[in-house]
């Protein structure tokens, strides 16, 4: 999992460029030792562009890393955090919604439950999980999951990565807003601390349904709005070239958003974006995570310390 | 008078019966209107009389807040609050038009402050906490100040133990104050548990069109649901869905008849008999001892047109 070998993104362009270079010039080495310093050189130069790149990212920029197909899922996650996780099916109604991950597992000394969104990493698996868009039967299974932790007071762990909730035919005859809301509506008096840590996108009502919670974290380069950026820029714009102004609009980075005061804190990403070392964004994220499931652990009310918390959250002159 | 005075003239008079003409068809246009559904020609004093319900194909035209107010609570029993709650723009946002003048544009279009308006009143001689939102206002989209006047009218009524009814028309989120409007969906639900846990009626009443974030939080969690005739109902919009799924959606799809027809809603009731049926609803929920205060309701009644 290198730079090298994943296609560059848009405005890692000039550094894809450079580091061919490099290379064409490395082959010529043996023939020719007096390139050596050009080489030396280029690296420096390369280093410090890698530095200027990734140090002034655009909003649309990490958008663009929050959907890079070689980003860590969920799923990643689970198999890293304990590799004995055991999974939990269906919603008891009928269905099994596969775009909602449910298990149990060991989180350092803690037991925990993890639900999470996951999208496909092939095209048999994209179409399942319908690209990590859940239909109301992964929000009716999330939460039954929910109040099985709540029984047996397991801190639960909500994991984000969805473009939003799926719209189509069956999911609105199926009540998707309902799901969402009563969601909610039950997230809100869960009697265990929950922490949500947004992964790669947040999609508006489908990625809150699972982000009532106690603490919010985001990955450095995820992304949280309350629409996509697309449907922004096609609604207020009318045009869907504008997605650039819409990321920049609507404050969806983590460092936005934690200026909004609406997250907690922001977990830093390898260089260049999780996708550039799976194992070490687990590591962290888990250690963030038993972080502030230690800070939840003293909290008396934790409902009130939860409610509370929305409770604040407006901008209006009274 | 000669030849030329005789053009001039006829000339001049031509301008101003056209003149006239103009001034008449704008008269006309505020008199006349035809129907969105069976295109009959309405008379618009007889529409507002018959509460904007099509005489003929009863198809119910949008009503905005006051009017809904004035429709549903007694004769100057309503009395608003928080009124002066408006929205700020901490985004700064801009899109083709900055968010400050579209809120002013918003305000100039519709008289209103902002999306909703919240109060106490009676309902047929029942006390209860009202809330309307109104389409008018920036498509009734929910952002700080909508989130907030929701959660403080439930708060209310968790204090006072009246009945709530919130009847609610939106497009969904606003977008301008972006993540800060998706957070009201989360503050309005976990108020409505409060209220649910001190088991005191919450109505929903669903009207054209409400969709997005106002059904996925406050619009789908009344104890009874109720939808007006023909009303749109939904999370994705239709448009959305049909790219989506890249087919043609029934014609019905999203009415208020069709959630019926899916066990989403209670009810579907027209117009006219909307007090009256919430009057009954609140009076089968009142018999324990959750009788609410009289003193709940304010003394000075908002005064409406």
């Amino acid at each position: 999992m290198t730079t090298g070998k994943l296609p560059p993104l848009e405005f890692e362009l000039p550094l894809a460029n450079l580091n061919t270079q490099i290379e064409a010039l490395e082959r010529q080495l043996p023939s020719n030792p007096a390139l050596e310093q050009e080489i030396l050189e280029l690296h420096k130069q390369y280093d410090n562009l890698k530095r200027s790149i990734y140090g002034n990212l655009r909003a649309i920029d990490r958008l663009a890393i929050a959907r890079h197909p070689q980003r860590p899922y969920t799923r990643d996650y689970l198999d890293r955090f304990d590799p004995n996780w055991i999974e939990l099916h269906g919603d008891r109604h009928g269905v099994d919604d596969p775009a909602m991950v449910c298990g149990l597992l060991k989180l350092g000394n803690y037991r925990v439950l993890i639900v999470g969104t996951q999208k496909g990493r092939n095209i048999r698996e994209k179409q399942l999980c319908n690209f990590g868009m859940p239909q109301p039967e992964g929000y009716r299974k999330a939460l039954r999951c929910f109040k099985h932790a709540e029984k047996f007071n397991l801190p639960i762990i909500t994991l984000i990565d969805t473009p939003g909730a799926y719209p189509g035919m069956a999911a609105e005859e199926h009540n998707q807003a309902q799901a969402i809301a009563y969601n909610l509506f039950e997230l809100a008096n869960l009697k265990v601390p929950i922490i949500s840590v947004i992964l790669g996108e947040g999609g508006s009502g489908g990625a809150l349904a699972i982000g009532l919670t106690n603490t919010i974290l985001m990955l450095e380069n995820s992304v949280y709005s309350v629409i996509s950026p697309e449907g922004c820029a096609s609604i207020l714009w009318r045009s869907p070239t504008k997605v650039q102004e819409a990321c920049e609009s609507m404050k969806i980075t983590a460092q936005e958003n934690k200026d909004l005061g609406i997250i907690d804190d922001i977990i830093e990403e390898p260089l260049g974006g999780a996708h550039h070392n799976w194992n070490l964004i687990a590591k962290t994220t888990q250690n963030y995570i038993i972080k502030y499931l230690d800070k939840l652990n003293i909290e008396n009310d934790i409902v009130e310390h939860r409610t509370r918390k929305f409770r604040k959250i407006g901008c209006f002159k009274d | 008078m000669d030849l030329k005075d005789w053009f001039a003239n006829r000339k001049k008079n031509n301008e101003t019966a056209q003149a006239k003409q103009i001034l008449s068809t704008e008269e006309y246009c505020a008199l006349w209107i035809s129907c969105f559904q069976c295109r009959e020609l309405l008379y618009t004093r007889d529409l507002r009389q018959n509460l904007q319900v099509c005489p003929k194909c009863h198809y119910h035209f949008r009503i905005g807040a006051l009017d809904r107010i004035e429709h549903l609570s007694d004769a100057n029993s309503f009395c608003e609050t928080e009124a002066n709650l408006i929205s700020s723009d901490p985004l700064k946002f801009f899109d083709t038009l900055s968010y400050e003048d579209r809120l002013k544009e918003a305000n100039q279009k519709s008289g209103l402050k902002e999306a909703i308006i919240t109060g106490t009143c009676t309902i047929q001689g029942h006390p209860a906490c009202l809330a309307a939102m109104d389409f008018g206002y920036f498509g009734g989209s929910m952002g700080s100040v909508v989130g907030e006047k929701i959660t403080r009218i439930i708060e209310l009524a968790c204090d006072q133990r009246l009945p709530l009814i919130i009847i609610s028309s939106s497009g969904g989120a606003r977008m301008q104050e972006g993540i800060l409007s998706l957070m009201q969906l989360a503050k309005t639900s976990a108020a409505l548990k409060k209220l649910h846990d001190c088991a005191i009626l919450y109505i929903s009443v669903l009207t054209e069109p409400t969709f997005g974030g106002v059904t996925a939080s406050f619009a789908m969690l009344g104890d009874i649901i109720i939808a007006e005739p023909g009303a749109r109902i939904g999370f994705a919009g239709r448009r959305v869905i049909e790219q989506t799924i890249r087919q043609k959606l029934p014609a019905d799809f999203q009415t208020a008849e069709y959630l019926l027809k899916h066990g989403q809603i209670d009810m579907v009731i027209e117009r006219a008999k909307l007090p009256q049926t919430i009057a009954n609803l609140i009076d089968l929920h009142s018999l324990d001892c959750n009788q609410p205060k009289p003193e709940a309701i304010a003394k000075t009644p908002l005064k409406i047109h």
